[in-house]
């Protein structure tokens, strides 16, 4: 391990650290706009120079690999005026057109030009002009003038998805990012060239224009999109509400987890939030009698289901569960079915196309949960319920989410199914053909209105929190089943999500010893 | 100081390119000499003759031989430059069509004693004819057992980019990417050609390799000065009596090159200034030309000896618009990786062409030696520093000639 002195404090990394990531240890930021860990070195925006003890002149800090014995000054007075003439090439034939760029309040042209640059501008020629506003694919825009052709989006075509779309064309100052003729950029990771491209350059098609980003608050998540569980950021709009359509959930993006998910994030993933604002929403539990629908209070509502599950015998009762509920609405069903003694239950409905996969990142399982709905014992036979309620064995059934109308099982038979059984009832956020022919629809808050833990395909239980509040009168399951319980006769304590996970950890050995706490942001990967 | 012709001995030949003129004149001798010595023999040999590189750098080349580490098992790739761009220089263009079996000679000899066992020859784009006469010497010498037998030779052809002749550019190019030079380290001799040692040689250099392995070291050292033997292929061009290619030692003073070689200033005109190492080097005042021609020479003289492209001027000559020239050849070549080169070469030329438009700026001047001076050592490649050449000499050598152009 190499011992290295930067800016007179010691530090000892890995052999092959570069010196960038080598001062991030001990808290220092060598500027750059090129380098980024999960792509190759390009070593070509010359901004990251620092001098190093016995080297002539200032040197680049992501090509240096530390050595034993190096001594590093970032700040010296060479270094300074380097990064300030630096700067100012990469402004030259910059539009600066600020008040009008997406990127502008997230931009490192702005950042670094007032950290190291601040410079008065000299440059009073015409600059060099290119193509603006040219989609690049369905959700990437380019706006070549702003783009300082560090490569990153390049690298990341060629090195991470391997599709290659992107190239830089012409040369000097006429350069440019463009397509390869015949391509666009579609592939399936494509916008995270937005996220890597440090300047307004690569926008977002979905959120450009849309928000400003300074009124954006932020909160940490899970995407919800497959069994991956890939970290992420959920960007909500609540101070400008006029802005975005009313949408409050901005954009999501990616939340660096070296065990997960690295940097990156799928499309299906960042662009998959739309039912979150959606008009199919459920805002308020309603029933349905003699094919009028109205809206009921949460007290019907749960008073309601609570008698069902009174009044029909436990083997007349079937619960379909959705492997995209966190492990606490999970472990709240469990204690609901083991109080009634309901042994019918089951999460798996199989998509009618086999979900796509990849080894970058995308699951074929697009759901969340379904290793935590595993390790809770709900894996049952779900063709078998449906088939118990056409033979007018089941004759309530509870579905969580799932439009049963819409997967691999028949149609005409799952039809009969429903038509069959005397009592439907529906928790889940959005309406489907499924909670159109519920008796009791229970509305349930979407994965960024409230708080949570996942388990993903590898067995690690991540913490989603809340970005918003649930819309309408929508509760998170584990709140809904809270009420069913004590409905049913049950006591239970403060109505939180974590006094459901401190129950299941204490009830379920593979949890054991698992807090909140210890989670934490990184997660944490069960035995 | 006409020394002894020997890379252009044959040039008055009318058939000096074909492989009967290159026997007769006792061609492939070396080469059997150097099959019966170790590889590291020669090498030794190529270290004690003082050849430099002839492409522009000046780096020893049996130093840079050396550099190919031993212990290598895959292959290690020989690889010739013959992408002479650098504005003002056209002797490889001479060499390729009048001797091209010199270089193939050259590279044989290399080839052994870097353990190479294919070489790739870069040519120009625009080399048309000497493309073809080096590629039918190729085919000569396939046919007549020189190539085949342990050492293959890969003819591959430019398309015009200048920053293909810096040698990871030239190496990025024949990989089938776009031209850009690579970061180092690693250096080719440690990682080069697709990913193997390489070494990359002037076609001029190569050249005289031969005569090194046939005559000694002791005897090519001589005919230059302590740190740089040999002699050197001197294009003039500009306003001389006598444009051309002239061999010489490296040891003459650009004074007899341009007096003596090329017949002096057209029409006796007085001489104003002289780029002696192609467009790269710094300019010299017309009374600045009694240094020697060697890498040294030119070097303390605060230019360099680069390519030996030497471009005279006189009276008649405008310095800022052949300073517009300059600019607007590094504008347009820059590749566009670094940012410094990238964006300063097109600021500077629009700024150098302001001022001989009669639109230019007071503060323009410093401006443009500034920006060049901050710019100059933080990119990859030395195309940069070649650019800042020109832009800094002409200005501080010429500044009254700018200023006279700048309205008041």
């Amino acid at each position: 391990m190499p011992n290295l002195t930067i800016n007179g404090h010691a530090v000892e990394v890995p052999p092959g650290t570069n010196l960038i990531e080598a001062a991030r240890k001990i808290g220092v930021e060598i500027p750059h706009y090129c380098y980024h860990p999960g792509l190759s070195i390009a070593g070509q925006c010359r901004l990251c120079m620092v001098d190093i003890e016995k080297t002539p002149r200032p040197t680049i800090a992501c090509n240096t690999p530390a050595v034993d014995g190096m001594v590093v000054l970032t700040e010296t007075d060479r270094v300074k005026e380097t990064r300030k003439s630096i700067m100012e090439f990469h402004l030259i034939n910059h539009p600066l057109d600020c008040p009008v760029c997406d990127q502008a309040g997230e931009c490192w042209l702005q950042i670094y030009y007032m950290q190291h640059g601040l410079y008065d501008p000299r440059m009073r020629d015409e600059k060099v002009h290119k193509p603006k506003a040219v989609p690049l694919g369905p959700h990437v825009m380019l706006d070549a003038e702003r783009c300082i052709l560090c490569s990153r989006c390049v690298r990341f075509c060629d090195e991470v998805t391997r599709t290659g779309e992107l190239g830089i064309f012409d040369r000097g100052d006429h350069s440019e990012i463009g397509l390869f003729p015949g391509t666009e950029l579609a592939n399936k990771y494509s916008g995270n060239v937005v996220d890597i491209c440090p300047v307004g350059a690569l926008t977002d098609r979905d959120f450009r224009f849309a928000v400003r980003v300074w009124y954006l608050e932020r909160a940490t998540s899970i995407c919800p999109g497959c069994a991956r569980g890939c970290n992420i950021e959920v960007h909500v709009n609540r101070r400008r509400p006029h802005h975005n359509e009313g949408r409050r959930v901005a954009r999501l993006k990616p939340r660096f987890n070296a065990d997960v998910n690295r940097w990156w994030i799928c499309d299906a993933g960042r662009y998959g939030f739309a039912f979150v604002d959606d008009k199919t929403r459920l805002l308020a539990p309603s029933r349905r009698e003699d094919g009028a629908v109205s809206d009921a209070t949460w007290e019907e509502a749960i008073g309601a289901v609570a008698g069902a599950l009174r009044r029909f015998a436990p083997d007349e009762i079937g619960v379909v569960a959705s492997p995209k509920m966190a492990n606490e609405d999970l472990w709240a069903l469990r204690r609901v079915l083991e109080q009634r003694g309901i042994r019918r239950v089951a999460f798996r409905v199989p998509p009618r196309e086999p979900g796509d996969e990849d080894t970058v990142l995308i699951r074929g399982d697009k759901n969340p949960n379904s290793r935590g709905a595993e390790l809770l014992g709900l894996d049952g036979d779900g063709a078998a319920i449906l088939a118990a309620a056409r033979a007018r064995v089941v004759k309530c059934l509870w579905v969580f989410g799932h439009d049963l109308l819409q997967c691999a099982w028949d149609a005409a038979e799952t039809d009969a199914a429903l038509r069959a059984v005397p009592l439907l009832i529906f928790t889940g956020t959005n309406a489907n053909a499924t909670s159109e022919r519920a008796h009791w629809v229970l509305p349930a808050a979407t994965w960024v209105e409230r708080e949570g833990t996942y388990t993903n395909f590898e067995g690690r239980v991540q913490r989603f929190r809340a970005a918003v509040e649930p819309l309408g009168q929508a509760l998170p399951e584990w709140d809904i089943l809270g009420r069913v319980l004590q409905a049913l006769g049950v006591e239970v304590s403060a109505p939180r999500a974590e006094r459901w996970f401190r129950e299941l950890a204490g009830a379920v050995p593979v949890f054991a010893g698992l807090t909140y706490q210890s989670i934490g942001d990184g997660g944490a990967k069960l035995p | 100081m006409t020394a002894e012709k020997i890379l252009t001995r044959n040039f008055a030949r009318a058939d000096s390119h074909t492989l009967k003129a290159y026997l007769e004149t006792g061609g492939y001798t070396a080469w059997q000499k150097a099959q019966t010595l170790p590889p590291a023999e020669i090498t030794e040999e190529v270290k004690q003759s003082n050849l430099r590189g002839l492409g522009g750098a000046g780096f020893p080349t049996g130093t840079k031989w050396s550099f190919i580490p031993k212990s290598h098992g895959g292959p290690v790739y020989l690889v010739i430059n013959a992408d002479e761009g650098e504005p003002g220089t056209f002797k490889d263009r001479y060499l390729l069509e009048r001797d091209p079996h010199a270089v193939i000679e050259g590279m044989l000899i290399a080839a052994r004693a870097i353990r190479s066992a294919t070489g790739f020859v870069y040519v120009r784009g625009e080399y048309v004819e000497p493309y073809r006469r080096f590629a039918t010497a190729v085919s000569e010498a396939y046919d007549a057992g020189y190539l085949g037998k342990g050492f293959d030779v890969v003819v591959h052809r430019g398309a015009g980019a200048y920053i293909c002749g810096e040698e990871t550019g030239l190496i990025s190019s024949l990989e089938g990417k776009k031209g850009w030079p690579k970061l180092k380290p690693p250096f080719p001799a440690i990682k080069g050609a697709f990913g193997a040692p390489t070494i990359v040689n002037n076609v001029e250099t190569i050249c005289h390799v031969p005569h090194i392995i046939a005559r000694g070291a002791a005897w090519f050292a001589a005919l230059g000065t302590k740190t740089q033997g040999g002699t050197r292929m001197y294009s003039v061009s500009g306003r001389v009596t006598r444009p051309g290619v002239y061999e010489a030692s490296v040891a003459i003073t650009l004074r007899q090159l341009v007096y003596d070689l090329a017949g002096g200033v057209t029409g006796n005109g007085r001489l104003k200034a002289v780029v002696p190492g192609g467009s790269s080097a710094a300019i010299l005042r017309g009374d600045e030309i009694d240094v020697t021609m060697d890498v040294d020479g030119l070097r303390n003289a605060g230019t360099m000896a680069g390519s030996a492209g030497v471009i005279v001027m006189d009276e008649t000559v405008s310095i800022p618009e052949a300073l517009m020239v300059v600019a607007r050849f590094y504008a347009h070549e820059s590749c566009g990786q670094c940012t410094p080169c990238r964006e300063s070469t097109g600021w500077i030329y629009k700024m150098v062409r302001r001022i001989v438009e009669g639109r230019g700026r007071k503060d323009d001047l410093d401006t443009i030696l500034d920006v060049a001076r901050r710019g100059a050592g933080t990119t990859i490649c030395a195309f940069y520093d070649g650019a800042v050449g020109p832009y800094v000499s002409y200005i501080e050598k010429f500044r009254a000639e700018f200023e006279a152009l700048i309205p008041r």
